[in-house]
């Protein structure tokens, strides 16, 4: 809640700071700049560079705020970390009252420190000592080792001069204190508003990791090989993929035979998620190489064939009589009239079936898989590695918006037409 | 040799609902190679399945087609064709499209290449040879489109309404180039159109036809083409005679969209 609502203001704050300084320099001259009318002329808007970086860098920002990044100058308040006290009044059954001090120490998680000296005391209660790590709380006994602490009706009826009873919670300048129904007092040092490594890590511990996996590997594999070994899944799933559908495609848009008889197939499996085959795929092929390639093959196959007969039926008539007028044989017509005319539908059929294929890839590695990068981040999110899981996120969005750059800088080079015929 | 005869052809679409349509009845011409005949009409009259039943992309209900003494079957390079727009090859250079005709019939490429040379002399596209289909304009792109079938030396030249798409100048100086091309050539050609002036334009001879069921309404002789060839064409719109044939055909077709109107009331 905080953080969306840091990022709206992040955002207007920035919006704001671009409009003031567009306004106070010179206008440019641009086409753009000239037209009048410019909400709702969707030629007018196009991605502000300028609005994508400080994007890119506010999440950044935030993130880093909010883990006490060593690369972020602004944090957020962090967790107590040092020496507190606070003092507690005991009762005797009698009604004789005395105070002693608790002393805490609260260090971060994984260090050793050592416990502080607890306060000489004059009274029947004697001061305690605690060492707490940040984000946790810690238990303490205050009356055990107080004379007397062992007798019926010996409580604690106060902090700091704050009454408290069990079950009720009252605050010192660190913290809050909590006491159980047995009347034991639970310390709850301040958490702050970062978040502990085990739920978000530092973008820097994410990238150390990045280092550690890529040099050291992870799971008896290196990083390169988990993600080779995902993306040699996908690749081959829909380079079969489209070696059966794209064929599969010109048929059922040349004939009506084949149309007839996969056209059934072809509508029924289409809508079927490809997730929803990974059970049936794992019971026929099991987890290893061969059912993965055979999921990625059925999620590209109906995408690439759906593609390939779009783009046959999408041949405009005149083309094919014009090929034919111009003394060309059906042969002829298909390799040089009806194929090259569908590649523009293949190239686009193929992004989806990427992208599909990716997505797929990743979660049948999550189900069963001995390496990968779906395999990687589940496993280490059964370790709480944190910075792993984020670590593999971030990797495979990288990687599949990748392929789909490569994707389309194929498509401009291979099928400059699109879109102008 | 090289006439083409339309023997008595008739077409007829059945309907799925049982209804069935005659598009065509009894259409009989003949046409002796290098003539140059326009084709007029109203919508539904037949004209575009006339072309396509001559292309041999439909095969007629009744009658059939004739050229080079053989009956027409099914589309050849014989028959060239030339569509109003859409018809190019948009992942060829304008120099492959022109060449497509050729290369089909595996002709030797110096041969071709020559070939091709030449037309883009005549059509006036030497210097846009490399460019790809969608960086012409639409009148450079109906130029292609006339080389491409030029290409291939058909006999005969079917023009479905290619200039249709064209703006009024463009159009304009089109149809002195299919003039000069028909005259340089010396092919056969029929030419569809939807403009009275273009159909008087370029035709030696022009067909009136009428729908329900379509038929040929009324011939004419004209002699505007050959006046027209090599010259400024607004000088032989000027002529007398044009505009006395034109106001003719013009009210004879608003009559057939009237008594059309008419029908089309009375069914309702």
């Amino acid at each position: 809640m905080t953080v969306a609502l840091i990022y709206v203001v992040l955002f207007v704050a920035a919006f704001a700071a671009y409009n003031f300084y567009v306004r106070s320099r010179e206008q440019s001259k641009d086409y753009t700049s000239l037209k009048t009318v410019t909400f709702g002329d969707e030629s007018a808007v196009t991605a502000n560079r300028f609005a994508s970086i400080v994007s890119v860098v506010a999440l950044f920002a935030i993130w880093g705020a909010f883990t006490g990044s060593k690369l972020m100058p602004l944090h957020v308040p962090g967790p107590f970390v040092g020496d507190s006290a606070f003092t507690y009044t005991a009762t005797k059954p009698g009604g004789e009252t005395s105070d002693a001090t608790v002393k805490i120490r609260v260090h971060k998680v994984g260090e050793n420190v050592e416990l502080p000296e607890p306060d000489p005391s004059t009274g029947f209660a004697k001061g305690d000592v605690a060492k707490i790590g940040a984000w946790r709380s810690g238990l303490v006994r205050a009356q055990v080792n107080d004379d007397g602490g062992g007798e019926d009706g010996y409580k604690v009826t106060a902090i700091d001069g704050k009454p408290i009873a069990p079950n009720q919670t009252v605050r010192f300048a660190n913290g809050t204190v909590s006491m159980t129904p047995k009347g034991s007092l639970s310390v709850k040092p301040d958490s702050g508003w970062q978040m502990e490594p085990i739920w978000l890590p530092a973008p820097e511990a994410v990238v150390s990791r990045l280092g550690e996996i890529a040099s050291e590997g992870y799971k008896n594999y290196t990083l390169w090989e988990h993600l080779w070994a995902s993306l040699s899944r996908v690749l081959a799933g829909f380079a079969l993929g489209s070696i059966v559908g794209i064929p599969l495609g010109y048929a059922m848009g040349l004939s009506s035979w084949f149309r007839g008889w996969f056209d059934p197939i072809v509508e029924f499996m289409r809508p079927v998620p490809p997730l929803a085959l990974i059970p049936l795929v794992i019971i026929w092929f099991g987890i290893g190489e061969e059912g993965k390639v055979i999921l990625l093959f059925l999620a590209a196959l109906w995408i690439m064939t759906i593609a390939a007969r779009a783009g046959v039926s999408g041949v405009n008539i005149s083309k094919v009589h014009a090929a034919y007028s111009l003394g060309a044989s059906k042969k002829q017509l298909l390799w040089r009239v009806i194929v090259p005319n569908s590649l523009p539908e293949i190239f686009t059929g193929a992004r989806v079936a990427m992208g599909v294929c990716w997505g797929t890839v990743v979660a049948a590695e999550l189900v069963a898989a001995d390496r990968g990068a779906g395999m990687m981040i589940v496993n280490a999110s059964k370790f709480q590695l944190t910075d792993i899981v984020i670590m593999g996120i971030i990797l495979i969005g990288i990687i599949g918006y990748g392929i789909d750059i490569l994707m389309r800088m194929a498509e401009n080079y291979l099928v400059p037409w699109k879109g102008k015929g | 040799m090289g006439t083409l005869i339309i023997d008595d052809v008739s077409m007829r679409f059945e309907l799925p609902n049982g209804g069935a349509v005659q598009a065509l009845k009894n259409v009989s011409l003949e046409l002796k190679k290098g003539e140059l005949m326009s084709v007029l009409g109203p919508s539904g009259c037949g004209k575009t399945t006339l072309l396509n039943i001559v292309a041999g992309f439909l095969s007629p209900t009744e009658g059939k087609v004739i050229l080079n003494e053989h009956d027409v079957i099914g589309p050849a390079a014989e028959r060239g064709m030339v569509f109003q727009q859409g018809a190019l090859f948009e992942w060829m250079n304008v120099r492959k499209n022109i060449a497509f005709g050729p290369d089909m019939a595996g002709k030797p490429a110096e041969e071709t290449n020559a070939k091709v040379e030449s037309l883009l002399q005549i059509v006036g596209l030497q210097d846009f040879a490399d460019k790809m289909i969608y960086e012409l304009s639409g009148g450079m792109q109906q130029r292609v489109a006339l080389a491409r079938c030029l290409a291939n030396d058909p006999d005969v030249i079917l023009m479905d309404e290619p200039l249709g798409a064209l703006d009024a100048l463009t159009r304009e100086k089109m149809q002195g180039l299919v003039l000069k091309l028909w005259k340089e050539t010396g092919k056969t050609i029929i030419l569809i159109t939807h403009s009275v002036e273009e159909a008087l334009l370029l035709g030696e001879r022009l067909l009136v036809m009428a729908p329900r069921p379509g038929r040929i309404h009324k011939e004419y002789q004209l002699p505007f083409a050959e006046m027209g060839v090599g010259k400024d064409l607004r000088l032989v719109k000027k002529e007398p005679q044009f505009g006395k044939v034109r106001e003719e055909i013009l009210s004879m077709i608003w009559d057939m969209e009237e008594e059309i109107m008419g029908r089309q009331e009375d069914a309702a």
